[in-house]
């Protein structure tokens, strides 16, 4: 079987959808990070798949993506040590529990 | 390797130099009364850098293969934001010195000039690499500031709803360019794509991509409908940060959005991204002053006041050639000053009595008449009545963009016209609480310290001089003009 750019595009997007559909619908915090880092993670896989299949001759969209992962990991630390903050103050970190700004 | 290229950056190497001798100030100073003179450093330094800055000529050459770029605009924006930032260190002032924060001053100058080199890449940067560097390292520092309020509950809640967002859109800006690097011939800067754009026809995955680029920058700007965490994180931030993320922080993502869709994608304006546009501002417009009506908390009110003004500055983008930039630079300049002033008064009035709310406000007039009447200057600007500078802007930013003639940019112009005249329903709201209402003032008499009054001073004057002294406005059209409108022809 022929493998061409379609065959990896296709999980990419998969990851794109499941990541918005989770941040969208799930309620604890943790679990949002995760599909946050799913969104992620499809950009850098989109990049490697166009880099690799489109411009083979470049290496602009590789470097991109190390870049990308390491702000997604940068990402990841303020927003882990603020949930701890969270947790410290209410002992939750579900999302229905953070509702005390109503105007 | 030729290391002369750093020279090209002066700019970011001052913000730098400034970072690293407070950080070493902050670090290597005992803890205690020793630490007094943090602030006033911080302050001195920043505006001998902000002199600096806008005195030095910029070479105006593409350095590191063209990734970045220093010319007469990028300095004049640049200057802009120096002026927001300064105003915001003083209002801070009096809240970093209290018992509280007065440990921790350093971190909150720290981050604050952190997040200001960011900014500075953003709209330096002519790669999309070095663009997302400049975009995170001035979002992700700001979602610590929001949370700096370290024993407020609301402070944390406030940055957890930023942080979940801020990544999100960056996320979906990434997807974007990802999109956008499919079609750019293995190239990321800006003029590569922009030639590979007018070289191809429109698809559809070009304006996939370029819905999700605006959808990402459009996070950081609140647009409508991008707009939903700004009224909490307005409202849990503690209010010198809120008045940053309010000017500097949506100024600067105002002017990358500029520089990104007319340099990059203004090819396909018309075709691509013209009614995408189109239908955001009339949203964002309206919305935000329909939200705006409905607050009584006075952090919340300008959370969507700015959402508002947002659509305003975003008409410049509309009209996407050199006066566009220029009344957008002028825009932000005035809003910077009109919002800091606001917000100048709302944080000494926090600060002193806690009270945030919009019926607290009745009766000010008597108890604290200097507060009242630059907080009245402050809503007649944004509202856009003359002689104050706030109507020359939205004069200026309206002409740009009816400048084609074309019926439907006469519309849009239109419409948001009619939403000034709603927009000065509830800003003249805040007025008749001040000096209309007939009941005993809330808030006791204080006396504002020497930085606050000097903050509260710079914008009463910006407020009233900036519209007539027609010189500001020259500079901003002179130094489009000087940089051959961003060096794209």
């Amino acid at each position: 079987m022929d493998l061409n750019l379609l065959w990896y595009l296709v999980p990419s997007v998969i990851m794109f959808c499941c990541g918005v559909y989770g941040f969208v619908t799930r309620k604890n915090m943790i679990a949002i990070l995760v599909s946050l880092e799913l969104i992620l993670n499809s950009a850098d896989l989109n990049f490697a798949i166009f880099n690799r299949f489109l411009f083979p001759g470049s290496m602009e969209g590789m470097v991109f993506t190390l870049f990308a992962i390491a702000i997604a990991a940068a990402e990841t630390a303020v927003a882990i040590a603020i949930i701890i903050n969270i947790y410290r103050a209410i002992g939750s970190t579900e999302v229905n529990e953070t509702n005390s700004m109503k105007h | 390797m030729d290391y002369s290229q750093f020279g090209a950056m002066l700019p970011e190497l001052i913000i730098l130099g400034i970072f690293l001798l407070v950080f070493l100030a902050d670090t290597f100073t005992p803890d205690g009364s020793s630490k007094k003179f943090l602030t006033p450093f911080t302050a001195v330094l920043f505006l001998l850098a902000t002199v600096a800055i806008w005195i030095v000529p910029s070479s105006g050459e593409a350095v590191f293969g063209g990734m970045y770029v220093d010319n007469a605009a990028c300095k004049a924006m640049k200057s802009i934001l120096n002026v927001g930032v300064f105003i915001c260190m003083l209002q801070a002032s009096k809240w970093v010195e209290s018992d509280e924060m007065a440990f921790r001053k350093g971190e909150f100058f720290e981050l604050i000039l952190v997040t200001l080199f960011g900014m500075y890449l953003m709209i330096s940067a002519r790669h999309f690499l070095l663009f997302i560097i400049g975009l995170e390292s001035a979002s992700l520092p700001i979602a610590a500031l929001v949370a700096f309020n370290k024993h407020k509950y609301e402070s944390h809640e406030a940055a957890v709803k930023y942080i979940l967002t801020a990544v999100f859109s960056s996320g979906i800006l990434l997807t974007g360019l990802s999109f956008v690097y499919a079609f750019s011939g293995g190239s990321l800067y800006f003029s590569d794509i922009a030639a590979q754009i007018s070289a191809g026809e429109m698809s559809g995955l070009l304006l996939c991509a370029l819905a999700f680029v605006l959808a990402g920058i459009g996070f950081k700007l609140s647009l409508v409908p991008f707009h939903l965490w700004t009224a909490d994180v307005y409202q849990g931030a503690p209010t010198s940060v809120t008045a940053y993320l309010s000017v500097v922080s949506k100024g600067a993502a105002a002017f990358a959005f500029f520089i990104i869709f007319v340099q990059v994608f203004g090819q396909v304006y018309s075709q691509a991204w013209e009614w995408m546009m189109y239908a955001v501002i009339i949203a964002t417009i309206t919305i935000g002053n329909l939200f705006a009506m409905r607050q009584k908390n006075m952090k919340r009110f300008m959370a969507f006041s700015s959402v508002s003004q947002a659509g305003y500055i975003m008409l410049g983008v509309m009209a996407a050639d050199q006066l566009g930039l220029a009344s957008m630079m002028f825009y932000i300049f005035v809003y910077v000053v009109s919002n800091l002033g606001a917000f100048a008064v709302i944080s000494s009035i926090e600060d002193r009595t806690g009270l945030i709310s919009m019926d607290d406000y009745k009766g000010l007039h008597k108890s604290n008449p200097y507060m009242a009447v630059a907080m009245t200057l402050a809503m007649f600007s944004l509202a856009g009545i003359p002689p104050f500078a706030g109507f020359f802007s939205k004069i200026l930013i309206f002409t740009s963009v009816t400048g084609s003639n074309s019926m439907a940019l006469y519309m849009l112009v239109l419409i948001a016209l009619i939403n000034t005249i709603i927009s000065l329903y509830y800003y003249l709201l805040v007025v008749k609480a001040m000096w209309i209402s007939a009941d005993e003032p809330k808030i006791a008499p204080f006396k504002s310290g020497c930085t606050e009054r000097l903050a509260l001073g710079i914008c009463v004057l910006g407020i009233v001089f900036m519209g007539l002294v027609s010189c500001i406005y020259q500079y901003c059209v002179t130094s489009v003009g000087q940089s051959f409108f961003l060096a794209l022809n």
